[in-house]
């Protein structure tokens, strides 16, 4: 189908039809990535403005331990979001491949109501549920305590101390890195389960039984036969939960309290608060190269 | 004797397995409902502090028609969505066009450059769009923000007409012509009606992409230009109130006519909403 222009008359035409998006993506996308590249090697100005340099001072600002140590922290949390989701998402994807026709439509337009729906409501609906007086502590602090309270009565055993005594006080939640993984796998785990699930339903089942006619138990059929051809799925599933959960803002931002802050909210306070343009701009250069570094890993992974 | 009860042993087990899965699946799911659920029903709570249920009252949703601030921010909300949608679905279709018709030098490199907003992160995004609004001296308003919206949704709408375009089947455009229509018409009568369903499937995800955005917003918005994420987020930040619980169920309504509008779209001929 692609040919090659052959006439000038078609030449044209394919001008045409690429120039308007051509410049847009130059000018609005390429040129400003190019300026925060030459600005991560310039100079805060006296009055948060940039002095253009040549100074590799901002990338050695980033080795402090201090940033270093968030940076450090944000890929955890990254990391550990992904193999939730990965976790979560493939069994989910697999039962939902394996339901019949009427119902997969059902569950995959249940899956989708989510995937488009606000990602700042959805934080949002979290925050209301793990901050001290959220829900979840409504319920710890009342019905369950009140269950192991008439469990005591009833059985009256040494046993529910510990129950009681833990459900006495409200737990914290809030502001801790466990929140801000509840928040992300919520917020990211669609973008896990639809890959998945196209490669699950496109997975060639007789392959599987020609495994068991071989004698292959199921975790084997499993692990040599149907992770091995479902595998793009994994990996475009992992990239597309990796990438937001590293350059996270507002999750760490509404779950993560003062405490727990990710490289996302640091790269905002350098342009919001502290208004150092070059730093700034040197912390998301090296987290858009540690992004693509990962993303050529994993996929030359993935193809072997 | 022994093969049959080994058979059977193996059937129970997978049995067990497969309710393993289902009750999985059904975790899973309540997993990704539950919390919207309860926002959704504490927004009709009569209570403004507690987490307790204190009756049934829509005063919070009547609060949030009388709130100035909200109207416009979702006039400008509106506003960047309809612009943004409209030029990046224009562009967005040429350029698939381009893309899977013809080859060309430095193809690749395009290739490259039109996915790249697609993976790269928000906020580096639009840390480079701040940085480069700020040194060309433009002043941060709607129109930053439509730029911007247009920057990242041109590659999803690339993206989806693509898909549609590599099913196209090309004989019923020669069919066209050798009926004598010119390339216009057949454009207008035969391509254009072909891939009508993954346009309006690209320009939906456009849409939805930019009523959502907060973060590349947040960061080339100025003074007057507050859509409803940005708005909402000023309200978290003040404090958790039953008038975002209303507001966040509203959206959510949105959302889900956003979703069965799309999948009408995609029974009228197999559009691809999907961009997995």
């Amino acid at each position: 189908m692609a040919a090659q222009p052959r006439s000038r008359r078609e030449t044209w035409r394919l001008l045409f039809l690429i120039s308007p998006s051509l410049f847009w993506l130059v000018v609005f996308f390429l040129i400003p990535l190019i300026v925060v590249l030459a600005i991560s090697f310039g100079q805060r100005g006296t009055y948060g403005g940039v002095r253009w340099d040549l100074t590799l001072e901002n990338y050695a600002r980033f080795f402090d331990p201090l940033y270093l140590r968030i940076f450090g922290r944000t890929l955890v949390i990254a990391l550990t979001t992904t193999v939730i989701c990965l976790l979560m998402g493939y069994p989910l994807a697999y039962f939902i491949a394996t339901r019949p026709p009427r119902w997969r439509n059902t569950l995959l337009v249940l899956l989708m109501i989510p995937f488009w729906t606000n990602f700042l409501i959805r934080t949002y609906a979290w925050l209301l549920l793990l901050r001290d007086q959220g829900f979840v502590n409504a319920f710890w602090t009342g019905p369950l305590h009140a269950v192991f309270a008439q469990l005591a009565l009833a059985v009256p055993l040494g046993i529910w101390e510990p129950f009681l005594q833990a459900t006495s006080a409200p737990l914290t939640l809030f502001g801790t890195d466990g929140a801000i993984i509840i928040g992300l796998v919520y917020g990211w785990l669609p973008d896990m389960v639809l890959p998945c699930y196209a490669a699950v339903d496109r997975l060639d089942y007789s392959l599987v039984e020609a495994a068991q006619d071989l004698y292959a138990n199921r975790l084997r059929s499993f692990l040599r036969v149907i992770l091995p051809l479902t595998l793009s799925g994994i990996v475009a599933g992992s990239i597309l939960v990796f990438i937001p959960s590293l350059g996270a803002y507002v999750t760490p931002d509404l779950l993560g309290g003062a405490k727990s802050i990710m490289i996302g909210n640091v790269i905002y306070s350098q342009f919001m608060s502290a208004r150092d343009y070059p730093f700034g701009s040197a912390i998301s250069f090296v987290l858009m190269a540690v992004m693509l570094v990962g993303t050529l890993i994993y996929f030359r992974l993935g193809r072997e | 004797m022994q093969e049959a009860r080994v058979r059977k042993r193996k059937r129970r087990r997978g049995r067990w397995l497969g309710r393993l899965l289902t009750a999985h699946g059904v975790a899973g799911y309540i997993f990704l409902y539950l919390p919207i659920v309860i926002l959704v029903v504490f927004s009709f709570n009569a209570s403004r502090y507690a987490m307790a249920w204190r009756g049934f009252t829509l005063r919070w949703y009547a609060s949030l028609f009388a709130d100035q601030a909200i109207a416009a921010a979702l006039k400008n909300t509106l506003i960047v969505a309809g612009a943004s949608t409209i030029i990046s679905t224009v562009f967005g279709t040429m350029v698939a066009l381009a893309m899977e018709r013809y080859r060309f030098r430095a193809k690749l490199a395009f290739d490259a450059l039109l996915y790249l907003p697609i993976i790269i992160p928000d906020i580096a995004m639009a840390v480079m769009l701040l940085l480069f609004f700020v040194l060309s001296h433009t002043s941060l308003g709607l129109t930053t923000i439509i730029i911007s919206h247009v920057a990242f949704n041109i590659s999803f709408v690339a993206v989806v007409v693509r898909a549609r375009l590599a099913y196209f089947d090309v004989t019923l455009e020669e069919a066209a012509q050798d009926l004598y229509a010119n390339e216009w018409q057949t454009f207008r009568r035969v391509t254009l009606p072909l891939i009508m369903p993954g346009i309006l499937g690209g320009a939906l995800l456009a849409f939805t992409l930019s009523i959502d955005d907060f973060v590349i917003t947040f960061f080339t918005a100025g003074p007057g230009s507050t859509t409803l994420p940005l708005r909402i987020y000023s309200m978290v930040k003040l404090g958790v109130t039953p008038e975002i619980n209303a507001l966040s169920s509203m959206m959510l309504l949105v959302s889900m006519a956003l979703v069965f509008v799309s999948l009408l779209l995609q029974k009228g001929g197999g559009g691809g909403i999907e961009i997995t």
